[in-house]
C-alpha cells in the first residue's frame, strides 16, 4: 500500500518549505538546524556533499592502485615461495584449469571495484547537469552501488580465512600480502564516498528539467 | 508553491532518499508504506515485531560469542591438521602494519554485529514493555543505525565458501561446530534487519 495525497503531483519537502531528517524522517520547518528527535544536522540539500564524495572517491582510487601492484597472497610450499597479485593470482588459477573461480575473482576484485568508481563518478557528475539517464535508473544505480560496496570486503575475508587456515608447518603456508591493507582501505573509502552522496539531488534535476519552479 | 497556511508537520512523511513529501497514513499490520517515486520502504509495521526482534537479537548475541570461541574450520593435509576459530581468521593479519587490518576485520565480523544486537535489545526492551525509553536510547539507536553498513557477518560467510573452493583441491577441509552456528547467525541477522521498522522505533522514542 502506498501513502500519499493521491491527486497531487509528488512534491519534495523543500518545495513545501519544510526540511526532513534523513535519518529518522521527522519533518521540521525549513531552517531548523538539527533534528529534535535524533539530533542529526538538517539541510534541505547537502550542497557540500559532492566535495566529500569526490575527495573520498579519489582516496579510494589512490588506494586501489597499490592494491593491484603489491602481492595479495604469499603462498609458501615445500619447494617454493610464490607471491601473487590479485590479477596474477587469477591468471595462475586459469592456468591450473580453474577458469570458473578465476572469473569470479576477476569480477569481484577488478570489474566490480572499477564499475563502482565509474558509477559514483557518473552519479556525482549527473546531478550537476541535465542527464539523459532517467532518475529511476540513477536511483537504482545508487542503491546498487551502496549495496554492492560492502560486498567487496569479501576478498579481504577470503585472504584472512586462507591465511589463518593454511598454516601447515613446513608443508604449506599462506600469508597475507601488503595489497590486502590497501584493498581494504579502498573498499572503505569507496563506501564512505557513496554514503556521502546526497541522493535527494538526483530528483531535483528532474524538477528542473520539467520547468518546475526552482528556489 | 508554498501554501499560505502553515503545514501541519506531524501529518507529513518525507522519503529520506528522494525528499518526496506525503500525507502520513499509517499502513495496517503486515502492509508496507512505500515511496511512490523511488520505492523506498518508509513504514513496515509487524505484529509483535519488537518481541521477535528481541528474541532474535538474544539468539544472535549468544551465537556470535559461541561461534567466536569454538573451532570454525579444520584443514588436513599430509598428516598435519590445523583448526581455526573465527577470531583466528580475523586476526590472521597480525604482523607489522597489517595489525590495523586485523583489528578492522575482527570489528567487521564480530564486534560490530555484536554491538548492534546489544544496542537493539537495549532500545527495544522498554518500547515493547510500554515503558519510557531507556536512558540514551536515542543515541543507542543512532549508533546502531550508523553501524549497519559496517556489520559484515553475512559477507564473511560467503567469503568462507569462496575460500573453501580455493583450498579444497589443496587439502581436506572439515567444518567445526562454529561454522554451522555462523551459518544460522547470518540468517538471523538478515531476519532481524528486515523485521525492524525504523520509523516505528523513532516514533516510539519520540514519545518522551
Amino acid at each position: 500500500m502506498d501513502i500519499a495525497g493521491q491527486n497531487l503531483a509528488i512534491k519534495s519537502a523543500r518545495d513545501l518549505g519544510v526540511v526532513a531528517c534523513t535519518r529518522c524522517t521527522k519533518v521540521w520547518p525549513a531552517g531548523t538546524a538539527t533534528c529534535g528527535r535524533c539530533g542529526k544536522a538538517l539541510v534541505a540539500r547537502d550542497e557540500k556533499s559532492l566535495q566529500r564524495v569526490w575527495a573520498l572517491w579519489l582516496v579510494g582510487l589512490m588506494c586501489y592502485v597499490p592494491a593491484n601492484m603489491y602481492p595479495m597472497l604469499q603462498t609458501r610450499t615445500l619447494l617454493s615461495v610464490q607471491e601473487d597479485t590479485i590479477v596474477g593470482g587469477a591468471v595462475e588459477l586459469m592456468h591450473h584449469g580453474a577458469v570458473g573461480v578465476a572469473v569470479i575473482i576477476l569480477i569481484a576484485s577488478v570489474v566490480i571495484p572499477l564499475a563502482k568508481f565509474m558509477a559514483i563518478a557518473f552519479l556525482a557528475i549527473s546531478v550537476t547537469r541535465p542527464s539523459s539517464v532517467s532518475n529511476h535508473h540513477r536511483q537504482l544505480l545508487y542503491e546498487v552501488v551502496e549495496y554492492i560496496g560492502r560486498w567487496s570486503m569479501i576478498d579481504i575475508f577470503v585472504v584472512a580465512i586462507m591465511s589463518s587456515l593454511v598454516q601447515l608447518n613446513t608443508l604449506a603456508a599462506v600469508n597475507p600480502g601488503r595489497a590486502s591493507l590497501f584493498f581494504a582501505l579502498s573498499v572503505i573509502f569507496t563506501m564512505l564516498s557513496a554514503q556521502a552522496f546526497d541522493s535527494r539531488m538526483i530528483w531535483d534535476v528532474q524538477a528542473k528539467q520539467k520547468g518546475a519552479p526552482e528556489e | 508553491m508554498t501554501s499560505p497556511q502553515p503545514i501541519p508537520l506531524d501529518t507529513l512523511i518525507v522519503c529520506p532518499h528522494c525528499d518526496a513529501a506525503y500525507q502520513l497514513q499509517r499502513p495496517g499490520v503486515g502492509e508496507k508504506a512505500k515511496c511512490q517515486r523511488c520505492g523506498t520502504v518508509l513504514i513496515t509495521p509487524r505484529r509483535k515485531a519488537g518481541l521477535q526482534i528481541i528474541a532474535v537479537s538474544l539468539a544472535v548475541a549468544i551465537l556470535i560469542v559461541a561461534a567466536t570461541v569454538f573451532p570454525f574450520l579444520t584443514i588436513k593435509a599430509g598428516g598435519t591438521a590445523n583448526s581455526v576459530s573465527i577470531l583466528d581468521a580475523a586476526l590472521a593479519f597480525s604482523d607489522g602494519p597489517l595489525i590495523a587490518l586485523a583489528l578492522t576485520t575482527a570489528a567487521l565480523i564480530i564486534f560490530i554485529p555484536l554491538t548492534r544486537v546489544l544496542l537493539s535489545i537495549y532500545v527495544l526492551v522498554p518500547i515493547v514493555l510500554d515503558r519510557p525509553p531507556a536512558r540514551g536510547a536515542t543515541q543507542a539507536f543512532r549508533l546502531s543505525e550508523a553501524l549497519r553498513p559496517w556489520s559484515m557477518a553475512e559477507i564473511f560467510a560467503i567469503g568462507c565458501a569462496v575460500a573453501l573452493t580455493k583450498i579444497s583441491d589443496l587439502a581436506d577441509v572439515a567444518f567445526g561446530p562454529a561454522f554451522w552456528m555462523f551459518a544460522a547467525l547470518v540468517v538471523l541477522v538478515v531476519v532481524q534487519d528486515n523485521f525492524l521498522c525504523r520509523w516505528s522505533v523513532w516514533t516510539s522514542l519520540d514519545k518522551t
